[in-house]
């Protein structure tokens, strides 16, 4: 119940939205129309509702939606008609055509508009009839698959007449496999109805399985091995999209997992600094993308869809200028001490979490995606969001970014230099100190990018970066230490393994089932996946 | 190389030893033989392998091919560190590595031979025979007056000192030790090469050295390393006039 | 063997801190049960049970100081141990309501009640009786202890990664009791105790006894750790600590070594976290936080590593001043805390009790207390000035 209103109000809104320089074209008096609605007899109101349908708008669908769901009323007071819900002990009234508030209403002030069998399946006609040739594309859409749940043989003609008209593949696809399983239901020949099951199989969908499934019993026996064979194929087919679905899953988890590890790699990987604030500089991104975007809002508005495109280098700026301010104040002091570091930067972390706790609030902030950031596309039986799919680019290009600056720029060099021999190094004029705070300042600012990307898919919280704070150090053990690629490949696999155990043992058991497999990776490879070998690694 | 095939009289048999770190060898087709109560210096040039020889005969690199033997008959690549030190391979490190945390005395009350268990050392007294043999050792190498301190705080040589009497609390059958008289005076390597020489008799010893004076001091068959296998072989003369040496080596 | 074991257990400031703790357990029931409620040195009941915590805390940092100021094993998952202690005891309790939770169920606790069992998950047999949940609270952290360190020292997983698996291994751990279906009452945990061995576990009386408890079990475990520390596998450990594979070239099996500290350990944090819970009056999963763990660490810090003092210093110190300043300014604790973390690591790595130790043997002429017989003066001499040819026999 609570739904179908959430859904009538949606469609409400949306109707509005696409209604209101509609209608002020429109000669017709809809809402006396509406209003005729309330009265008189059954033939009367039949005449009513066609009159409504007659004007084409879209206002109209939901009401007569309303109308057949019994939500409509008549107001004793004005004869108006209006949309009531029941709230309390009485009633809250809305306007049935812009869902303006009509106040509440007691039992006894109102009437319910009363349909019998025959007026409900005109109006049901009459919807699909409005909704099914209607110009907007999301209309049709939603029309078309309720017509294939509930599967009418009432519709057929209906449908015919819309699928003569539609042209978008994806509308007429869910009308041609409604059409086929109302086809099943209906009294035709075998011939009709083989067509129809072979229409379904090719559709090869899970709602193909789940109609056919339920055919299967009432199918006459000479269909049955053709449903029971179609049956197999869309499994055999739901399994591969299955396959593919968690191919997809596993690469955006494998992205956020490498973009919330790269930075460490570095400063754990290359530097030998265990940074327990790391996941706290992923935070300060998030928060730093949440103010920009705040300004943005406040002082250019006009710059909103480019919000995204000033956070990453501010983000980047700002969490390299707190890791190099980290490095020069505590960290210097302790170089060779690894496991010192670890506690010292624990504390760094706690202090910055408070520090955005007292500034910001404990609760969560909103990031607000730009708008080719939002929605999902579909890709045969794959759904694939857009905010994904933009942190799965992202993090391949900070990568590539990273191995460049890495391996092709005089700093990188320098730091492959002090890595490998910090007294070497510093003889040739190298001046470690500096390289030091800008390895760690490289680190910290990947971190910060990690936090623009997370601040689209996760909770902008003081806490936002203790949840990946284990995963990560998770990822570069896993991968090896010093080898960006190691990274690469640890994240991809936790995140492939992760969503192809998910769907089996559930998504904590699975996370548990990784540390357990991690734990016992270590044993056999203490250093991990493309660990350094020789015999400098053993000082 | 005598008896090369009789591995069982030697001491140390190590027959065609390779192993290779990220591509590059470290060792190339290694073999050295050492007889029970013999002494063998090791000379060559940095990266040679002297190092990753010692690290194969104790178990902490596996070979990559190659046979290593101890005793005649024991193959040690099949053993662990704790294993092959308690079959008596004692080893001093080229930098000299003692427990710097704690005192003269307890470095050598660590190293004395006695069972090694968890449970063995929990309930670990020392007996008067343990305590005369510690004193002993500290007379011999002469830090009996510093046994309570900490060995942080000894010099570079009694620190090499120390760890020569860790060697000897082990009561090893087979010594390896690495350029003992880094850091020595001239005197302190003489008496060096004395200590060794009489360990010598009763105990195979193979010393790693860049110390030619020492090694002479030492008196003893030479093996010259280079790339990972043995370049030449034979007394001090014969080694240091081999042309190839020379020229790899000795550079003169 | 015993009697020496004992006698190493008995040196001068173990007995110091044996007498302090032992007068302790005497004196807080006293000034909270028989000094009357206006009496100056009078105690509020609700300082016992705290003061209880703290005590079971500061067992708990003795408990990592073994491993990590003795051994060099930074664990960061020692909190797990003290929490499957916690939750082994917490089961006991659980039993002991019997019929007089909410469900009245007469065998099942309410959340299984709750969540629709039927019946008793096999794991739960026995511990309504105590001696068997005590043997649980010693050889639950054991078995744990002794797997995963049998697979990682053997597997010679030292320093960072081996800081870095443990606390996966407590995160796992959290991930694990946070699900309802493993048996543990998921993020409730498990509450509403009634009795101990038969007393109302909120009696004053009670509280006093398990405060005395906790005092008793902190001053054996500081004997436990004594005796080890003095003995010749307590000089094995600090070498493995500073020169581990030193110490393997030695013949020493320093898998065994490690795996038999942390072992120990592991017992003595899981009787803390046992005698946390009936104190507390709760168990829950959130025990397991990594972040709880790494907090041990720094009681453990911050009092003095490699000490046996130290961590119950530490111990104590932190947990009262994060009572008082979680009182006073709420909004600072974590401030506070934190800049501990960075002052100790960059200005006190020994702690106080090593710090007052190093200024003590400073202003004092350096002798160190040997145990070795046979001492003779003569200790600044220079060895290497005159060579003496000859005597190197």
């Amino acid at each position: 119940m609570a739904i179908r209103l959430l859904r009538l109000i949606a469609f409400l809104i949306a109707a509005l939205a696409f209604a209101v320089p509609h209608a002020a074209a429109q000669t017709p008096d809809i809402p006396a129309l509406v209003d005729a609605l309330g009265q008189g007899s059954f033939p009367e109101r039949e005449a009513a509702i066609n009159a409504l349908v007659a004007t084409g708008d879209e206002r109209v669908p939901p009401i007569l939606q309303a109308l057949a769901d019994g939500n409509l009323y008549l107001r004793k007071s004005d004869a108006k008609v209006v949309l009531a819900a029941k709230a309390g002990s009485g009633f809250a009234l809305t306007n049935p055509l812009d869902g303006a508030d009509l106040g509440p209403a007691a039992k006894a002030e109102i009437d319910k508009i009363k349909v019998n069998n025959g007026l409900r399946g005109k109006i049901r006609t009459a919807i699909g009839q409005m909704t099914l040739l209607s110009p907007d594309r999301t209309t049709r859409l939603s029309a078309a698959q309720t017509i294939l749940k509930n599967a009418d043989p009432a519709m057929r003609d209906l449908l015919d007449k819309a699928l003569a008209a539609e042209t978008d593949p994806q509308i007429k696809s869910v009308m041609e496999l409604a059409r086929a399983v109302i086809v099943l239901k209906t009294d035709t020949t075998i011939e009709d109805k083989r067509a129809a099951i072979t229409t379904i199989i090719s559709h090869g969908d899970r709602d193909a399985q789940t109609v056919l499934s339920s055919a299967l019993a009432d199918a006459p026996d000479e269909l049955k091995p053709l449903i029971a064979d179609g049956l197999a194929t869309i499994a055999r087919n739901l399994q591969l999209w299955d396959i593919a679905q968690n191919l997809v899953y596993g690469t955006s988890l494998a992205s956020v997992l490498l973009l919330a590890a790269i930075g460490l790699a570095i400063t754990f990987g290359v530097m030998g600094v265990i940074n327990m604030a790391h996941g706290e500089m992923v935070m300060l991104g998030a928060y730093v993308t949440f103010v920009v975007q705040n300004l943005i809002a406040t002082y250019a508005p006009g710059l909103a869809e480019y919000a995204m495109a000033i956070s990453i280098p501010s983000a980047f700026l700002f969490t390299a200028l707190v890791g190099v301010g980290i490095e020069r104040g505590v960290i210097r002091w302790l170089y060779g001490r690894p496991l010192e570091t670890l506690l010292a930067t624990w504390g760094i972390s706690l202090i910055l979490q408070q520090a955005v706790r007292s500034i910001f609030g404990a609760n969560n902030r909103l990031v607000a995606p730009p708008s080719w950031m939002t929605g999902a596309f579909e890709l045969g039986g794959l759904t694939i969001t857009w905010n994904r799919l933009w942190i799965v680019v992202f993090a391949i290009i900070v990568f590539a970014a990273l191995q460049l600056v890495l391996n092709r720029t005089p700093l990188g060099l320098q730091m492959r230099a002090v890595t490998q021999n910090r007294r070497m190094a510093s003889a040739m004029g190298i001046r470690t100190p500096f390289v030091d705070a800008m390895t760690f300042g490289l680190g910290s600012g990947v971190a910060g990018l990690a936090g623009v990307a997370l601040s689209q898919i996760d909770n902008v919280s003081p806490n936002l970066g203790q949840g990946y704070i284990i995963d990560s150090f998770m990822v570069v053990v896993f991968g090896g230490v010093g080898n960006l690629w190691g990274t690469l490949i640890g994240a991809v696999s936790l995140g492939m393994a992760n969503k192809f155990l998910e769907p089996y043992a559930g998504a904590v058991l699975a996370k548990i089932i990784i540390l357990v497999l991690i734990i016992l990776f270590i044993q056999r490879r203490p250093r991990g996946l493309f660990a350094l070998k020789g015999r400098a690694v053993e000082q | 190389m005598t008896d090369a095939t009789d591995k069982f009289k030697t001491m140390l048999y190590l027959n065609g030893v390779s192993v290779s770190f990220d591509g590059f060898k470290a060792l190339n087709n290694l073999s050295i033989i050492v007889h029970p109560n013999e002494m063998l210096a090791i000379i060559g040039p940095n990266g040679a392998g002297k190092t990753t020889m010692m690290d194969i005969i104790t178990g902490k690199t596996r070979p990559d091919d190659g046979e290593v033997f101890f005793d005649g008959k024991v193959d040690l690549t099949r053993l662990d560190e704790a294993a092959i030190a308690n079959l008596g391979i004692g080893r001093k490190f080229q930098k000299p590595t003692v427990f710097e945390g704690q005192t003269v005395w307890d470095n050598l009350e660590l190293a004395l031979k006695k069972p090694r268990g968890v449970f063995s050392t929990l309930g670990y007294v020392a007996a008067n025979d343990d305590i005369a043999r510690i004193n002993e050792i500290l007379e011999t190498i002469r830090l009996s007056a510093r046994k309570g301190d900490l060995a942080a705080g000894l010099s570079h040589g009694q620190k090499q000192w120390l760890e020569i009497g860790m060697l000897l609390a082990q009561d090893p059958k087979l010594l390896l030790v690495d350029e003992p008289v880094a850091g020595m005076t001239d005197s302190e390597t003489v008496e060096t090469a004395t200590l060794l020489k009489d360990i010598a008799k009763t105990r195979s010893v193979v010393v790693v050295e860049h110390d030619m004076s020492f090694v002479r001091e030492l008196g003893t068959r030479v093996s010259c390393l280079a790339e990972g296998s043995v370049l030449a072989e034979g007394t001090l003369d014969q080694v240091s006039a081999n042309p190839v040496v020379i020229e790899r080596y000795l550079g003169r | 063997m015993i009697t020496q074991l004992v006698l190493r257990a008995l040196d001068r400031r173990a007995v110091w801190v044996v007498s302090a703790l032992l007068l302790v357990a005497l004196a807080i029931p006293f000034a909270n049960l028989v000094l009357p409620e206006g009496h100056p040195l009078h105690l509020p009941n609700y300082a016992v049970p705290l003061f209880g915590k703290y005590l079971t805390y500061a067992m708990l940092a003795l408990a990592l100081d073994l491993v990590w100021g003795y051994c060099g094993i930074l664990s960061l998952g020692h909190a797990a141990f003290f929490a499957l202690g916690g939750y082994a005891m917490g089961m006991y309790l659980m039993r002991q309501i019997g019929a007089r939770g909410v469900y009245a169920n007469p065998v099942l606790p309410d959340f299984m009640v709750f969540l629709n069992y039927k019946e008793l998950p096999w794991f739960w047999n026995g511990f309504d009786q105590f001696w068997f949940a005590a043997l649980m609270i010693v050889l639950v952290p054991a078995a744990l202890a002794f797997v995963f360190g049998f697979l990682a020292f053997r597997s010679r997983v030292t320093g960072v990664y081996l800081s870095i698996i443990t606390q996966a291994m407590t995160y796992a751990l959290l991930l694990a009791f946070f699900r309802n279906d493993l048996g543990f009452g998921g993020n409730n945990g498990l509450t509403d105790f009634k009795d101990i061995l038969g007393f109302n576990v909120q009696a004053t009386t009670t509280r006093a006894a398990l405060f005395a408890a906790s005092a008793i079990a902190l001053a054996f475990a500081v004997l436990v750790c004594t005796a080890i520390v003095n003995s010749k596998l307590g000089k094995v450990m600090i070498a493995i600590r500073d020169a581990e594979s030193r110490t393997r070239f030695l013949g020493y099996r320093v898998d065994n070594i490690k795996l038999f500290a942390f072992v120990v350990s592991a017992v003595i944090a899981g009787i803390a976290g046992a005698l946390y819970v009936p104190q507390v009056g709760i168990i829950n999963p959130g025990e397991f936080d990594p972040g709880n763990s790494i907090e041990v660490v720094i009681w453990t810090a911050v009092g003095g590593r490699g000490t046996i003092i130290g961590p119950i210093i530490g111990g104590l110190l932190v947990n009262a001043g994060k009572s008082v300043f979680t009182g006073l300014w709420p909004d600072y604790w974590l401030y506070a805390l934190g800049g501990l973390f960075v002052f100790v690591t960059l200005f006190m790595p020994k702690g106080i009790v090593g710090s007052l130790r190093s200024l003590f043997s400073r202003r004092k002429p350096p002798r160190q207390d040997n145990s070795e017989p046979l001492e003779t003066g003569a200790k600044d001499i220079p060895i290497i000035a005159e060579p003496q040819p000859g005597a190197a026999e």
